[in-house]
C-alpha cells in the first residue's frame, strides 16, 4: 500500500483472531475503512458484528493480529492514549444509550463539559446547533424516558457528533425504527458524511437500506470477510453464502436450523420416556 | 471429590476477594478527581443519605423506645433504673446506631445503588461513557461510593440522637425515671472513647456497604436476572460483613 493510501485508512483490521470462551469469533479478519467514506459491515446475527465494534473502540483486544485506528495499533496503546483515540471517535449505540438522569440538552452537552472548558454560552450554541442538525432542538428539555426510539437515536447522534469526531461508528442504526424514523436516520448518516466529511462505519444487517448510502461494504461470515465491494457487487456475487444473505433466503450455506439430533429420533425418545 | 469442590469453592472465594480488592484500589484512585465535582458528590450524598432519613429516624425512634422499655424492666430488677440513660446511650452509640443504620442503609441505599449502576450497564450507558473517553468509574462509581461513605456516619449520628430521644420518651415520660438523673447519668458515663467507637464503626460500615453496592452494580451481568441477583447479593453480603466486622471492631475496642 502506498503512503498516500495508508494515510487514507482510518480503521484497519489485519488478520484478526478473536475467541470468547473457546468459541472462535474471528479467524483471520481483514478490512479497511477509508477516510471520508461510508463503510458497511454486514452479516447475519451472531457473525461477530458487535464484537468487531468492540475491537475498533478498544473495549477488547485481538488475540492475534492487529486492529489499527488512526494508524495506531490499539493493543499497543496505554489507557490515556486509548482515551485520546476515543475522543476522535463517536459511536451511536443501538438503543441510544442516553444517560437517563439528565435531559436531552445535558446529554448532548456531556462530552463537551467533560473534555473542554468552554464557557456556558458556547456550550449552549454548540449543543443547540447539533440538536438543530438532528431536528430536535425543540426537545432539548425532555428527559430520555420521554423520547421515542427514533428520537433517542437522533439525540444520541447529536451527542456523538458534538465534538466533531473524525470517525463515526453506528451500531445497528436501523433496528426497530418505523419507516419515517428510518428514512430520517438514513438521511442524517449520509448528511454527516457529506457535509462534515466524517468517516463512517455502519454495522447492520439491513441490506436494502444500506445499499442506498454505502460506499464500501463487507460481509462477515464464519469469522472472516466472505465478500467485499460495493453493494451492487455484493448483490451480483456468485458466492452462495453472499447470495443467501443478500437475498434473505432460508436455503443456503447458513442453516436455518441450529445443529440438533435427528428430528424423528428425538420425537420418538420423548414418546418412550 | 468433595475435597475438589471445596478447593474450587475456596479458590473462587479468593478470586472474588481479589477482584473486589482491585476494584477498591481503582475506585480509591478515582475518588480524588471525583472530589473535584462537588455537584455530583452532593447529589449522591442526598441520594444515599437524604433519602434514607425517614427510615433511619423512624427506626431509631422505635429502637430507642424498645431500649427504654427493655432497659427499664431489666434495670428495675436490680433497683438501678437511674442508669437507664447510661445503658441506652452506650448501647446506641457503640452498637445499635452503627449496626442498624448500616443494615438499613444496605437495604435502602445499597440496593438502589446496585440496581441503578447495573441498569446503567445493561442499557449501555457505562459503555457509552467509555467510548466518549469518560471513565465511568470516575463519573458514576466514585461519587456514589464517596456519597455513601459520607452519608453513613451522618445517618448513624441521627439514628443515635433520635434513639436516645426515644429511650428518654419511654423511660422518663412513661416509666417515671427522673429527667435530670437520666441526662446527668448519660453525660457522666459517655466519654469520647465511646463516641469514637460508634464513629469508626460507621465509617468502616460506610466504606464496606458502599463498596459492595457499587462493585455488585458495576459488575452485574447486563440482564434483568443479573441485576436482580446483584441487588440481592448486595444486601446479603453487606449484612454479613457488617455483623462480622462489628464483632471484630468491638473486640478491638474493649
Amino acid at each position: 500500500m502506498s503512503a498516500a493510501a495508508a494515510a487514507d485508512v482510518v480503521v484497519e483490521a489485519r488478520d484478526v483472531h478473536y475467541a470468547i470462551g473457546g468459541h472462535q469469533i474471528f479467524t483471520g479478519l481483514n478490512l479497511t475503512a477509508r477516510r471520508g467514506r461510508i463503510t458497511a459491515i454486514m452479516g447475519p446475527s451472531g457473525a461477530g458484528k458487535t464484537t468487531l465494534l468492540k475491537l475498533i473502540t478498544a473495549q477488547i483486544f485481538a488475540d492475534r493480529g492487529q486492529v489499527l485506528a488512526f494508524g495506531q495499533d490499539l493493543a499497543s496503546l496505554s489507557w490515556s492514549e486509548i482515551y485520546a483515540a476515543r475522543k476522535r471517535m463517536g459511536m451511536l449505540f443501538q438503543n441510544g444509550a442516553l444517560l437517563t438522569d439528565m435531559d436531552v440538552f445535558e446529554n448532548v452537552a456531556f462530552p463537551v463539559r467533560e473534555h473542554t472548558d468552554l464557557p456556558e454560552p458556547l456550550v449552549r450554541i454548540l449543543v443547540l446547533s447539533k440538536l438543530q442538525a438532528v431536528g430536535l432542538r425543540g426537545a432539548a428539555q425532555l428527559m430520555p424516558a420521554e423520547l421515542s426510539g427514533g428520537m433517542a437515536r437522533r439525540v444520541a447522534l447529536a451527542r456523538a457528533i458534538v465534538l466533531d469526531p473524525e470517525l463515526l461508528i453506528y451500531d445497528e442504526p436501523f433496528v426497530g425504527l418505523d419507516p419515517i424514523s428510518l428514512g430520517v436516520i438514513l438521511r442524517l448518516i449520509k448528511q454527516m458524511n457529506t457535509a462534515l466529511g466524517i468517516t463512517s462505519i455502519i454495522v447492520s444487517h439491513d441490506v436494502q437500506e444500506l445499499a442506498t448510502i454505502v460506499d464500501d461494504s463487507y460481509l462477515l461470515s464464519g469469522g472472516r470477510i466472505a465478500a467485499s465491494g460495493s453493494p451492487q457487487q455484493l448483490r451480483t456475487s456468485e458466492n452462495p453464502s453472499v447470495h443467501q444473505f443478500m437475498t434473505g433466503s432460508a436455503e443456503g450455506p447458513v442453516a436455518f436450523h441450529y445443529p440438533a439430533p435427528d428430528y424423528a429420533t428425538q420425537l420418538f425418545e420423548a414418546d418412550e420416556r | 471429590m468433595s475435597n475438589g469442590t471445596h478447593t474450587g469453592f475456596l479458590l473462587e472465594g479468593i478470586r472474588r476477594l481479589g477482584a473486589v480488592a482491585i476494584f477498591f484500589a481503582r475506585l480509591i484512585l478515582q475518588c480524588v478527581p471525583a472530589l473535584a465535582r462537588p455537584r455530583l458528590l452532593v447529589e449522591q450524598i442526598y441520594n444515599s443519605g437524604g433519602r434514607s432519613l425517614v427510615i433511619i429516624m423512624l427506626s431509631g425512634l422505635f429502637v430507642g423506645m424498645v431500649l427504654g422499655l427493655q432497659g427499664f424492666d431489666l434495670l428495675q430488677r436490680f433497683g438501678s433504673e437511674d442508669a437507664l440513660g447510661t445503658a441506652a446511650a452506650l448501647g446506641l452509640l457503640r452498637e445499635l446506631a452503627p449496626v442498624i443504620t448500616a443494615l438499613l442503609f444496605a437495604g435502602r441505599a445499597g440496593t438502589a445503588l446496585t440496581s441503578e449502576i447495573g441498569l446503567m450497564r445493561a442499557t449501555d450507558q457505562l459503555t457509552a461513557m467509555e467510548i466518549m473517553a469518560v471513565d465511568p468509574l470516575r463519573y458514576v462509581a466514585a461519587p456514589r461510593f464517596l456519597g455513601g461513605v459520607i452519608a453513613m456516619p451522618l445517618l448513624t449520628a441521627i439514628f443515635g440522637i433520635v434513639g436516645l430521644y426515644g429511650a428518654q420518651l419511654i423511660g422518663v415520660q412513661l416509666m417515671g425515671v427522673d429527667k435530670g438523673v437520666f441526662w446527668s447519668q448519660t453525660q457522666d458515663s459517655v466519654n469520647l472513647h465511646d463516641v469514637n467507637e460508634g464513629l469508626i464503626k460507621s465509617v468502616v460500615f460506610g466504606v464496606v456497604c458502599s463498596l459492595i453496592a457499587v462493585h455488585e452494580g458495576y459488575n452485574a451481568p447486563p440482564t434483568a436476572e443479573g441485576v436482580g441477583l446483584a441487588t440481592t447479593r448486595t444486601v446479603v453480603a453487606s449484612s454479613v460483613m457488617i455483623l462480622l466486622l462489628d464483632y471484630i471492631l468491638t473486640a478491638e475496642f474493649l
